[in-house]
């Protein structure tokens, strides 16, 4: 037994020499993929929707093709991505919808994370149907009308109710409160995925069918299958203070991009380029469309946008 | 007179345990009429007590803060986390520059080569044709970094496993506390652990390669344990009469021994770890993995596919060679020369990519994949989602499965009072087990209620059900049909393997754009997952019964259904309650890609947990997940088995 403590103990020490023995720092750790030819690298979150690949897409095309970087996009939801950009494992966040708790903690509190300045695209959440359906029904505008119509809106899985669909679980929502507030015969059903969100709403369109849907602008569906937004009660600030009390609009806000304060600091002509890059929500759109819709990569989409667009993106360069 | 033999004994036991049955519900039928009047007074109401529920959200929000606050500080993570986490960095960096220095053509000779001389010339040549069509499909680099990822992934696990079967195959006592550390290992989903692991790491590789180890370790440390303990006892007393010491015996005699497990632990342990590749993307991990991911946010199937394919043939390709490496176990070794000739022949090939400038895969040799995949999709789901004559389309059938099955099943098992589902799962679990058995899927069940999750457990529960018994009906038919016509075997066989490794993210879009958003689509990604496994294993059960049993039934003139009915199935029932234990185990297991697809309820919450940091929400509904895999485990699976199973 006691031989066994011994060896323990010898290799928990040999295991430290070989590390260093001083204390680790976690917050210093980069991909095991940068840096694979000498190259420098930037790493850039990129998230589940189309948009945020776009922004990424281009980015990457001219740090890589203008500057010399060599860039690794990591796949990570919105709230994971806040952590991994504290901890430097990303540089740049390039399209946030807003995370108060996220902002408090790591730009105001631990300084770990910087601003970026405005994406220069305005996002809106809200509550959307197909607008060949609002053509049919002039009359269905807002929350209001909602009810007289829930029973267009059924499928099987929303049972006796209407159907309301939302998405991703990485989505900012409040509408379970929202349908129960404001006494709605709905019931929300959850996609789980923006893809298979996407998948149900072409579906639908196909065969012009009614469906009420949470969505966001900017989006490439909106070329593809148009859709009116339903009014819900107008936004007043702090009115979604409380996530069980809620019974207003979702707010308007300019996407913001976040650094990770090191990286702002040092990061040279990266950071700088990433502190400048903005575009309008028809750019984001145009490449989000060619990777979506047409099938582009999204290598091939920002090259395409990129050769078409150089007054726009030597701003950022400069 | 074989099938007589064959049958006597069975209608003995089957009266033996009619009694047996009998005593049982008796003394449950007491213990319900005391228990159940005073659990009705005491909570009334079809749904769990909210008295007896345990609210963790505040401990566990509480945790999460402690990390987040104290990871760049505290001793805990600058000593120990963080040196764990360089160290996995700087190894799976190491074999990822090997691996580009090698050059495609090095890596491709390597592995080939590799195969040859462990798994003989054919294997090889399948090696080497799976690694050039992952260049093909323009998937070399990310190829490159799973691999990188996967070598360090198993060879950590293969340590801890071995390590923990070694500790559980000498000792008894820590046999006993070890299994349910394994079982609890095993039927957490991976998703549900994914966040606690990230709170710790961070995102990216040291994460994704410690989510693996949790996921991979346990069959190698099952296997360890079996053969060390399946050791021929009479060579090891004639090995101990020698006067060997204790270690001496465990180098020379035990392990040895056990090699033929030790193998299959390997085997297992790298089919489980790639299994993961793709999970373990969502946090991070980078490489092929990665790239399913981000085809779907485009709803690319296509790239998916492409990304999807070399996970398929590098699973297919490790299972089959450490698979052929397990039976040439017990042949003549071959000489060592050989290995020599494998180093050589990589270097020479390595060596003449470098020389020629060709170490990255070239940019013009690709084939599109994508394109007609898409079209191939796209067509399916315009021609089979509605309208289709006569049968309807698929929608259609999404839409009555939810509601004439799906629905009611749930709201059966919602409206039925807690204590009688208690009571039902107390009677499956004692008939088909022992006390133990049915106490232990009581408690499990218990322990949902505790959690607070009740309702949405049953829901999951519903579409568990639901999913299990498509799942049977399909896989039994195929599976008879198998067992009984070699060529379909054989045209079956890389169609299973392709199900079985192909990572589920890939068919999430098709199964919508099938069945639509919902539970519907949440029950066909369980059945196809889990279909595989029933299909093999009900299969090699009808294979594998007596050929003179067969022989003499057919002599007495029985019809090819007459054998099927009377002989094959009755004698096949343990490979058959195997299947359906594991249906029920798979079909668990995808809950989680189901809560992707819409299926809501447990599956939902894991997915909402990771993605909103939010630890009590993933934490709770994967425990939840663990508790009814425990409890439908002990429903499905006889004692006998689980003593066989040892370790």
């Amino acid at each position: 037994m006691r031989r066994r403590t011994t060896s323990a103990v010898g290799g928990a020490f040999a295991l430290a020499l070989l590390t260093g023995c001083g204390a680790a720092d976690m917050t210093k750790q980069a991909s095991p993929y940068a840096n694979a030819k000498g190259a420098r690298t930037v790493n850039l979150a990129v998230q589940s929707w189309v948009g945020s690949l776009a922004n990424v897409a281009v980015a990457q095309y001219l740090l890589e093709n203008e500057l010399g970087y060599r860039v690794d996009v990591v796949q990570v939801d919105e709230v994971p991505a806040w952590d991994a950009l504290s901890q430097g494992r990303v540089d740049a966040i390039l399209e946030d919808w807003g995370h108060p708790e996220q902002e408090q903690l790591y730009v105001e509190e631990k300084k770990t994370i910087a601003r970026g300045g405005d994406l220069g695209v305005t996002g809106h959440i809200g509550w959307y149907i197909p607008t060949y359906f609002a053509e049919q029904h002039p009359d269905l505008k807002s929350w209001k009308d909602l009810n007289q119509y829930a029973d267009r809106f059924r499928t099987a899985e929303s049972g006796g109710k209407g159907q309301l669909m939302d998405g991703s679980p990485a989505y900012l929502t409040h509408d379970k409160a929202l349908v129960k507030n404001l006494e709605l015969d709905f019931k929300v059903v959850f996609a789980g995925s923006e893809a298979a969100l996407l998948t149900q709403i072409k579906q639908f369109a196909k065969e012009k069918k009614p469906f009420l849907t949470y969505w966001n602008t900017p989006h490439w569906l909106f070329e593809k299958v148009p859709m009116t937004e339903v009014m819900l009660p107008p936004y007043e600030e702090g009115c979604d203070a409380d996530p069980a009390e809620v019974a207003c609009a979702y707010p308007t806000a300019p996407l913001q991009k976040y650094l990770n304060a090191d990286f702002a600091q040092d990061g040279g002509e990266a950071a700088d380029f990433l502190k400048k890059f903005t575009w309008s929500t028809e750019d984001q759109n145009a490449v989000s469309l060619m990777i979506a819709d047409q099938k582009l990569t999204p290598q091939e989409a920002a090259e395409k946008w990129v050769d078409g667009h150089e007054s726009t993106w030597k701003e950022w360069l400069s | 007179m074989a099938t007589v033999t064959a049958i006597v004994p069975r209608t003995g036991r089957a009266g033996l345990l009619g009694h047996l049955a009998v005593r049982k519900l008796l003394l449950l039928t007491v213990a319900a009429a005391v228990l159940v009047p005073f659990a009705v007074a005491r909570w009334a109401g079809g749904s769990w007590p909210e008295a007896l529920t345990v609210d963790l959200s505040g401990p566990l929000a509480g945790a999460s803060d402690w990390i987040i606050d104290n990871r760049d500080s505290h001793p805990l993570f600058l000593y120990f986390f963080g040196h764990v986490s360089n160290v996995v960095v700087v190894t799976v960096r190491a074999v990822y520059l090997a691996l580009l220095a090698v050059g495609w053509a090095g890596a491709t000779a390597l592995a080939g080569l590799v195969a040859w001389r462990v798994a003989g010339i054919r294997l090889a040549l399948g090696t080497a044709v799976a690694f050039l069509t992952c260049g093909l499909l323009g998937m070399w680099v990310p190829t490159m970094q799973t691999l990188a990822l996967m070598v360090v992934a198993v060879t950590a696990s293969v340590v801890v496993g071995a390590l923990l079967g070694l500790v559980a195959g000498l000792s008894d006592r820590m046999n006993r506390v070890l299994r349910p550390v394994l079982d609890t290992m095993q039927v957490l989903p991976a998703f549900a652990y994914l966040l606690p692991v990230v709170l710790i790491f961070g995102i990216g590789v040291p994460a994704a390669v410690l989510a693996t180890v949790v996921y991979a370790a346990p069959p190698m440390a099952r296997l360890t344990a079996l053969g060390l303990r399946g050791a021929d006892k009479e060579v090891l007393e004639a090995v101990e009469s020698l006067g060997t010491t204790s270690r001496q015996r465990l180098l020379t005699a035990r392990i040895p021994l056990a090699r033929k497990e030790l193998l299959l632990g390997l085997n297992q342990t790298i089919m489980m770890a790639l299994s993961m590749a793709v999970i373990a993307s969502v946090i991070g991990a980078g490489g092929l993995g990665d790239r399913v991911y981000q085809a779907l946010a485009s709803v690319d199937v296509g790239a998916a596919l492409a990304a999807g394919i070399p996970i398929v043939l590098l699973a297919v390709v490790l299972d089959r060679v450490t698979g052929a490496a397990g039976a040439n176990l017990g042949q003549e070794p071959r000489p060592r020369t050989h290995w020599l000739y494998v180093v050589a022949g990589a270097a020479v090939v390595a060596a003449a990519g470098r020389l020629t400038a060709r170490l990255e895969w070239p940019d013009g040799w690709v084939v599109p994949l994508v394109e007609p995949v898409n079209r191939a999709v796209g067509w399916m789901t315009d021609h089979l989602y509605s309208g289709v004559p006569v049968v309807g389309g698929t929608a259609d059938w999404a839409a009555r499965f939810t509601t004439w099955v799906l629905d009611p099943v749930r709201d059966g098992l919602q409206w039925l009072p807690w204590w009688s589902v208690l009571l039902v799962v107390a009677t499956l679990a004692w008939l088909i087990g022992t006390w133990r058995t049915a106490l232990t899927a009581v408690l499990a069940m218990a322990a949902i209620g505790v959690l607070g999750v009740w309702e949405p457990s049953l829901d999951t529960l519903s579409q568990v059900i639901a999913a299990v018994a498509v799942t049977l009906l399909v896989g039994f038919a195929t599976g008879i049909a198998a067992a009984r016509s070699e060529r379909v075997d054989r045209l079956l066989r890389p169609v299973l393997d392709v199900f079985q490794t192909m990572p589920q993210f890939v068919y999430l879009i098709p199964v919508v754009a099938l069945f639509g958003v919902g539970r519907a689509p949440a029950v066909a990604a369980a059945v196809v997952y889990a279909l595989p496994a029933v299909v093999r294993i009900t299969a090699q059960g009808l294979r594998q019964v007596d050929p003179a049993t067969l022989e003499s039934a057919r002599s007495l003139g029985a019809t090819s259904t007459q054998q099927l009915r009377q002989v094959q199935l009755p004698l096949a029932r343990p490979a058959l309650l195997l299947a359906v234990n594991q249906g029920v185990v798979l079909v668990l297991a995808v809950v989680i890609i189901g809560g992707m697809v819409g299926g809501g309820a447990l599956g939902y919450d894991v997915v909402f947990g990771l993605a909103q940091g939010d630890l009590a929400t993933g934490l709770v509904a994967g425990a939840a997940i663990v508790c009814l895999g425990l409890m439908l485990d002990r429903v499905t699976q006889p004692t006998e088995r689980r003593a066989q199973k040892g370790a």
